[in-house]
């Protein structure tokens, strides 16, 4: 009966072992008592904290926290200096030289130099740290190929002339590449961090901070917890002493913990409750545009929609937008007729020449357009529609479903399949005929947007192709006058519209709520929010 | 017996082998990768994304690395939490789980098998009508209903419990989401318990013992609840698949850091490694659960112990 005892042991050991981890979780008191502490929400969890190997959003919110490019943005999201105080750019636009902020320490107490601004950059663009953002400063002297392995990553026109004078050599010039410098991609890392402890240093307590707070605590899928870093250049002016980003994948968790009292900010607020948020928080619920386009693409190389513009035109212009934003979607989206949102820097974005028609004007042209493309009720267009398993996102396409079968009788299949299924399916374009999907803004410039649709960009879905869209892009890409450079740009969207290679619903905007007791919040279409900007009201925690 | 032991021990390699390989082969047939979001990245990129990784050695020398791998421990780097191995990633959220899902099972049938009893002696009453409609509306409320609700009341409204796993301090973050995973699990047993002891209760030796003059308390205790349990003890098994799976929600809900989260999240960002690891985890935990329960199966009734 040896073997009934052990039986009989098992249980109580698990026991024992249970009451352990029970203690464990035990309350040990108010660890922040006397600080203040800003509790806010992030959609998923950060896949890393290495500023170059990062690649979500998400991850960004809490690297502009815990780091500090050479420039940053201000709560309305105006660019300000950061780590740079200031900068001087030569008459081609190619070398742009920045001076170093003197002050600036690591949370290590060790300064911030030139050398660490090249050692982020170099990372970023070598093969082997594997970074996926390596693309955006191609424009960089050598940059591509050192992302090819053709040249070491030392060769990056990148220089530090002395530790507080950063020298960065362009191809082309880039007026958006002071933007660009505020990405966490681009921030400084520490050499003699990554000489101890090799790739693996993002984490809590080996992680130098040049920012306003410092990496205190990471338990994965459930929080990011940051402390303030004394050290900050401009910690003086830092109100709030601990950051906690609590990972919540569930926008309904996410309300529900705002409405306990557990956040004070949240990432999102979910489309079904939209309307009884609005009414029951008021001022606390911020919408605000944001550079992102929503848009359904075709296949440009196979039929029907190849080679058939009054086909394209005819369903861009059978889709009632006004009816998708305020009856389906009804979070303050607006009505898109142009690829580039409204609201980005030095830019008018140029609409489709139906813009200012009404809805039945739209539709009795888009009658005549179908028919000029051969079809007709006895002979109905019958395609498919492929969008991503969501709830929005098929509402959605049930609308336009409806919409163009009233309009025009096309007998559309809706297809919904996992995300990643219909990413494979818009990149190879063999089954799709048309697809949703959404861009959103890297940084606040046009190119940004009209770059997707360039020949050979990676995110081209639609697969369009125009010998004058990419020469006037090019030409804007050589222009060191902003003004002639908008011209081409603005030029170029034209020369898109008219092609019809996709159809913009309509453009995203930021919803989030922030309690009163936030003070310094700010709204802008970047939706970046750095915690070293707010403050919490005296009676807050 | 441990002899069986150790047969059924062995004979756990193979499927645990089976799984391995379908699950590696289900999850590179599926569409996409790690790496693919909507932004796509430029094939440079890509290329030297997959060769850091060694994914573009031919599959089949894949699996085998990864076999070699997972033998001595090693299930691989996670793709997507860069820079977290599979094993760091399920070692840290594992107590968390087994924390979970062992307080839940004892609370099914600790509270399930009390509730039972106390219906059962009363069978047909009042009281026995409520609490197995109750019961019933329990199982049949799906997990991802009622942990919502449970918020809602508990927590947005009463405030008595947080909502939120990283918000909770102390034990209380652990009572919501141990209460919505155990529930259902308590309704059921608390049924299963109901109806075999009143079978039980009702057959041949009960009625001798009752005849001689026994106690109520002492026929249950002493001869009625023994083989009243099998069915529950039976049960155990599939109660165990269903907390884990029902972890999987109740974890998603809570924003409880354990395994489950992985699963679903795993699968969805075409994480390889992570969604291997943690199959290889459920299976041989499963596995390993039903032997034990097959032990007690054994303990409690001598007639399968014979055999």
């Amino acid at each position: 009966m040896k073997f009934h005892r052990t039986l009989i042991a098992a249980p109580f050991a698990l026991l024992v072992l249970v009451a352990v981890l029970l203690v464990s979780c035990v309350d040990r008191g108010d660890p922040f008592e006397g600080l203040k502490v800003l509790d806010r929400a992030l959609s998923t969890e950060p896949e890393t904290l290495d500023p170059q190997r990062a690649r979500s959003t998400q991850a960004a919110d809490v690297l502009r926290d815990i780091g500090e490019g050479l420039l940053g943005y201000d709560p309305v999201g105006k660019l300000v200096p950061a780590g740079a105080t200031d900068w001087t750019i030569s008459d081609d636009g190619l070398v742009y030289t920045f001076s170093l902020r003197e002050e600036a320490r690591w949370s290590t107490g060790e300064p911030v130099t030139a050398d660490d601004y090249v050692l982020g950059l170099q990372r970023l663009v070598d093969p082997a740290t594997a970074a996926f953002y390596g693309g955006q400063v191609g424009m960089i002297v050598n940059a591509n190929a050192i992302i090819e392995g053709e040249l070491p990553a030392t060769e990056l026109g990148v220089i530090a002339v002395d530790p507080l004078t950063l020298r960065i050599e362009l191809t082309q010039p880039t007026p958006y590449l002071l933007s660009l410098l505020t990405h966490p991609s681009t921030f400084p890392v520490n050499r003699s961090t990554i000489a101890e402890h090799g790739e693996d240093f993002a984490r809590p307590g080996i992680m130098p901070s040049n920012g306003a707070y410092v990496l205190d605590e990471r338990d994965t899928s459930s929080l990011v917890q940051l402390r303030r870093n004394p050290l900050y250049w401009n910690n003086a002016n830092t109100d709030i002493d601990i950051v906690r980003h609590h990972v919540i994948t569930q926008e309904m968790s996410e309300l529900n913990r705002f409405r306990a009292g557990e956040l004070h900010m949240t990432s999102n607020v979910p489309p079904e409750s939209f309307q009884q948020v609005k009414e029951e928080y008021g001022d606390e619920l911020h919408v605000s545009p944001y550079l992102g386009v929503y848009y359904y693409g075709f296949n440009l190389e196979k039929p029907p929609f190849k080679d058939n513009l009054p086909l394209r035109q005819a369903l861009s212009m059978a889709v009632d937008r006004e009816v998708l934003t305020e009856k389906i979607t009804g979070r303050g989206e607006q009505p898109a007729y142009s690829w580039v949102p409204p609201g980005v820097d030095n830019y008018e974005p140029r609409t489709f020449s139906y813009a200012n028609l009404t809805q039945s004007e739209r539709n009795a042209i888009a009658k005549s357009l179908y028919s000029q493309a051969g079809y007709s009720e006895e002979n109905p267009l019958k395609i498919t529609l492929h969008y991503n398993t969501s709830d929005t996102q098929q509402r959605i396409a049930l609308a336009v479903q409806s919409m163009w079968n009233d309009v025009l009788g096309v007998e559309t299949t809706l297809i919904n399949e996992e995300f990643q299924v219909l990413l494979t399916n818009m990149r190879e374009r063999e089954v799709t005929q048309v697809f949703r999907s959404s861009w959103i803004g890297d940084f606040n410039d046009a190119v940004t947007f009209l770059g997707v649709l360039e020949t050979d960009a990676p995110s081209n879905m639609p697969g369009y192709a125009n010998a004058e869209y990419m020469d006037l892009m090019q030409r804007a890409a050589q222009q060191t006058d902003l003004d002639a450079r908008r011209l081409y740009l603005e030029e170029a969207e034209r020369t898109m519209l008219r092609d019809h290679p996709v159809i913009p619903l309509y453009f995203y905007v930021s919803k989030l709520l922030v309690s009163d007791e936030v003070l310094g919040f700010g709204d802008n279409v970047l939706n970046y929010h750095y915690s070293q900007h707010l403050s919490l009201a005296d009676d807050g925690e | 017996m441990l002899g069986y032991t150790l047969r059924r021990l062995a004979s756990a390699v193979p499927t645990v082998f089976l799984v391995i390989l379908l699950a590696f082969m289900l999850v590179r047939a599926a569409p996409g990768g790690p790496f693919d979001t909507d932004r796509v990245l430029p094939a440079a990129i890509e290329a030297n994304i997959q060769k850091h990784y060694r994914l573009d050695d031919p599959l089949h020398e894949q699996f085998f690395r990864y076999l070699g791998g997972v033998l001595t421990g090693d299930f691989g780097p996670s793709y997507v939490y860069r820079d977290r191995t599979v094993s760091e990633l399920i070692g840290d959220a594992l107590p968390l789980s087994f924390l979970l899902g062992v307080s839940a099972m004892t609370l099914a049938v600790v509270a399930g098998v009390a509730v039972g009893i106390a219906a059962a002696l009363r069978a047909n009453s009042r009281f026995d009508r409520i609490i197995m409609g109750a019961a019933m509306t329990g199982i049949s409320i799906p997990v991802f209903v009622l942990a919502p609700v449970l918020i809602l009341v508990l927590s947005v409204k009463l405030n008595w419990f947080p909502a939120g796993w990283s918000s909770g301090t102390g034990l209380s973050k652990l009572v919501l989401p141990v209460v919505s995973l155990a529930l259902p699990q308590l309704a059921y047993v608390a049924r299963l318990t109901r109806a075999s002891l009143i079978d039980v209760l009702n057959s041949d030796f009960i009625r001798t013992a009752k005849a001689q003059g026994l106690s109520t308390a002492s026929i249950i205790r002493y001869h009625a609840l023994k083989p009243a349990l099998l069915p529950v003890v039976s049960y155990l098994g599939p109660a165990i698949a269903f907390i884990l799976t029902g972890s999987v929600v109740v974890e998603e809900v809570f924003g409880v850091p354990g395994v489950g989260q992985f699963f679903v999240r795993g699968a969805l960002n075409r994480d390889y490694t992570l969604v291997l690891g943690v199959v290889i985890f459920y299976a041989v935990v499963i596995v390993v659960l039903n032997l034990i329960v097959d032990l007690i199966y054994g303990l409690l009734d001598p007639r399968i112990r014979t055999r």
